[in-house]
């Protein structure tokens, strides 16, 4: 089986969810035209990153009868869509999300579990953590969405993997930083190892969008990826500039590769319950 | 090893700092821009990257000499416009400075240089507003931690896109990008007054001081460990101090806060809000 997969590398207007959902809709149409079956947009790409004290004005909810989203949900008829937003709780907590849409219907939604809060980053200030992680299943298998530092941490990943997911689908808002002298920026180095590194050990599709362009100083980087379940690169997008990046994934892949190298069949599950519960039990 | 050469990808950089320009200006419905040309290489290397991210037609560079700025000055800025093909102004600003110098005889250079530094800021300003154009910052990351310009003078600006490169950084991306090289080649100096140099008045080099700020700044080291890294003592000591002393060069004046909700502490918006 062979997915066709897009990567929306796009910019957006910081707070103008109108301008960006227009945006979204002219990529859906271009990837549609492509014969795509599945589309993701970058983290909170109906809103843009650094919101502050917009939050609250940006925040919809992935229902039918949301301005916003039913535009979405119609056009997941044509083809499957992940969207990143500010997700509201009917108590009014705000979260950094992603929504996987498809044939009219909201499948899943993740909330962003881990919200850095140090260096430039201030995302624990303005939003509640997502509490759970787990995978979905779709028409294509099972999948796992993460958001950026989600899958800065080791467990998100591994947790997707033990759950069923066998594509990985991560989004960010990257600010670029680390210029030196070698070729690509510290932090897209750092992303471009760790997602090829958790494709190789999960033997496992990881795709990953990321966004373009600036708001005040800050630069996102682009360079959306997919790896193959033996870690090997599929796609990789430009740097610093708008793109859609189409790859396809050859779903029988994981197949073979398991067959060679069944890392998930030798997985110890029990062994690391029992020695995480060790372990947490020391306090 | 931490690796204190500073040296960067200058490809990658400028790829970075002209979109920078590009999209800060684009986003808010202009195309065009201003710079002070000082005869320096900060202000040769902001303008040469604006002439990259608008086009020479975009980017007017404005000459702002006083009757003592050295000669050099001025030719090298004109090396420049004339390399990069740009619209250019020539704006003396010593009839406008020596009204106030001379109600007060007794004037320092220091005084003297930061009028003269805030005068050049009024034209400059003034001159964005004939043009149509953002005013293009040049102040690099060594004089923003080193409190080494003049407030609401040479420090204005609508963007700054040098001020995370360090000197050294700025004159390598300067050679990549063929500023012409008796601009990257003299002494640093604001030209305030005659004979004046960056690194006389400072005390230290800047390929000295950019190696202790990287590792002091970016790699945070203490300064202990700093001196344990080869620095000698005082000029640690020193280089801390002026770090610490002049943070209120890199802040907007504090408001006093009274209400609920106070610009600068919590009513938090980037200023691109909205584009």
């Amino acid at each position: 089986m062979k997915l066709n997969l897009a990567l929306a590398q796009i910019n957006t207007k910081l707070g103008d969810v109108d301008s960006n959902l227009a945006k979204h809709l002219d990529y859906i149409k271009q990837a549609k035209d492509q014969k795509t079956d599945l589309l993701v947009f970058p983290e909170l790409s109906l809103t843009g990153y650094v919101l502050q004290d917009l939050v609250a004005s940006v925040a919809h909810k992935p229902t039918d009868d949301d301005p916003v989203f039913k535009h979405l949900l119609k056009a997941s008829h044509d083809l499957d869509l992940i969207v990143g937003f500010v997700d509201e709780d009917s108590r009014h907590r705000f979260y950094i999300a992603s929504a996987y849409l498809s044939g009219g219907k909201l499948l899943h939604v993740h909330h962003k579990i881990y919200l850095p809060t140090y260096g430039l980053f201030d995302e624990g200030r303005f939003f509640a953590p997502g509490n759970s992680i787990s995978a979905f299943d779709t028409r294509f298998g099972r999948v796992g969405m993460l958001i950026c530092e989600d899958f800065w941490h080791a467990s998100p990943p591994y947790l997707l993997w033990l759950d069923g997911a066998d594509i990985m689908l991560f989004s960010s808002a990257s600010p670029g930083r680390g210029l030196n002298d070698k070729e690509k920026l510290e932090s897209a180095r750092w992303v471009e190892r760790v997602t090829k590194a958790y494709a190789s050990m999960f033997t496992s599709f990881v795709a990953h969008a990321n966004r373009v362009g600036y708001e005040d100083g800050l630069h996102f980087w682009g360079g959306a990826t997919l790896f193959d379940p033996n870690g090997e690169e599929i796609a990789i997008g430009p740097y610093n500039e708008e793109a859609m990046v189409y790859a396809q994934m050859d779903l029988n892949q994981l197949r073979r590769t398991r067959a060679r190298l069944p890392l998930l069949r030798d997985e110890r599950t029990s062994l690391v319950q029992k020695e995480l519960n060790r372990i947490l039990s020391r306090g | 090893m931490v690796d204190l050469t500073l040296s960067i990808n200058t490809e990658l950089g400028h790829e970075i700092l002209t979109g920078f320009i590009k999209s800060e200006i684009t986003r808010v419905g202009m195309t065009r821009a201003v710079i002070a040309l000082s005869g320096g290489l900060d202000s040769a290397l902001s303008c040469a990257l604006a002439v990259d991210a608008l086009g020479a037609e975009n980017v007017l560079a404005v000459r702002l000499p006083y009757k003592a700025s050295s000669k050099d000055s001025l030719d090298h800025a004109q090396l420049l416009i004339d390399q990069l093909g740009v619209p250019s102004k020539t704006i003396e600003i010593t009839d406008m400075v020596e009204p106030l110098f001379k109600l007060d005889p007794q004037m320092s250079k220091m005084r003297m240089g930061n009028i003269m530094a805030r005068e050049r800021m009024i034209v400059i300003y003034d001159q964005s507003e004939v043009f149509k154009g953002l005013v293009i910052g040049t102040s690099n990351k060594t004089e923003i931690l080193l409190g080494y310009s003049t407030l609401f003078g040479d420090s204005a600006s609508a963007i700054n896109p040098l001020g995370d490169l360090y000197k050294t950084q700025v004159r390598q991306l300067s050679r990549a990008m063929n500023i012409p090289a008796p601009i990257i080649d003299k002494p640093p100096s604001a030209d305030l007054w005659e004979g004046q140099t960056d690194e006389g008045e400072l005390g230290f080099t800047y390929e000295e001081v950019d190696k202790l700020l990287y590792l002091l700044v970016d790699q945070r080291y203490s300064p202990q460990e700093a001196v344990e890294a080869g620095f000698d003592q005082k000029f640690v000591n020193a280089v801390t101090a002026r770090i610490r002393r002049f943070q209120f060069k890199r802040m907007q004046p504090p408001i006093a806060k009274i209400s609920n909700r106070t610009i600068g502490y919590d009513f938090l918006y980037l200023r691109d809000w909205g584009t």
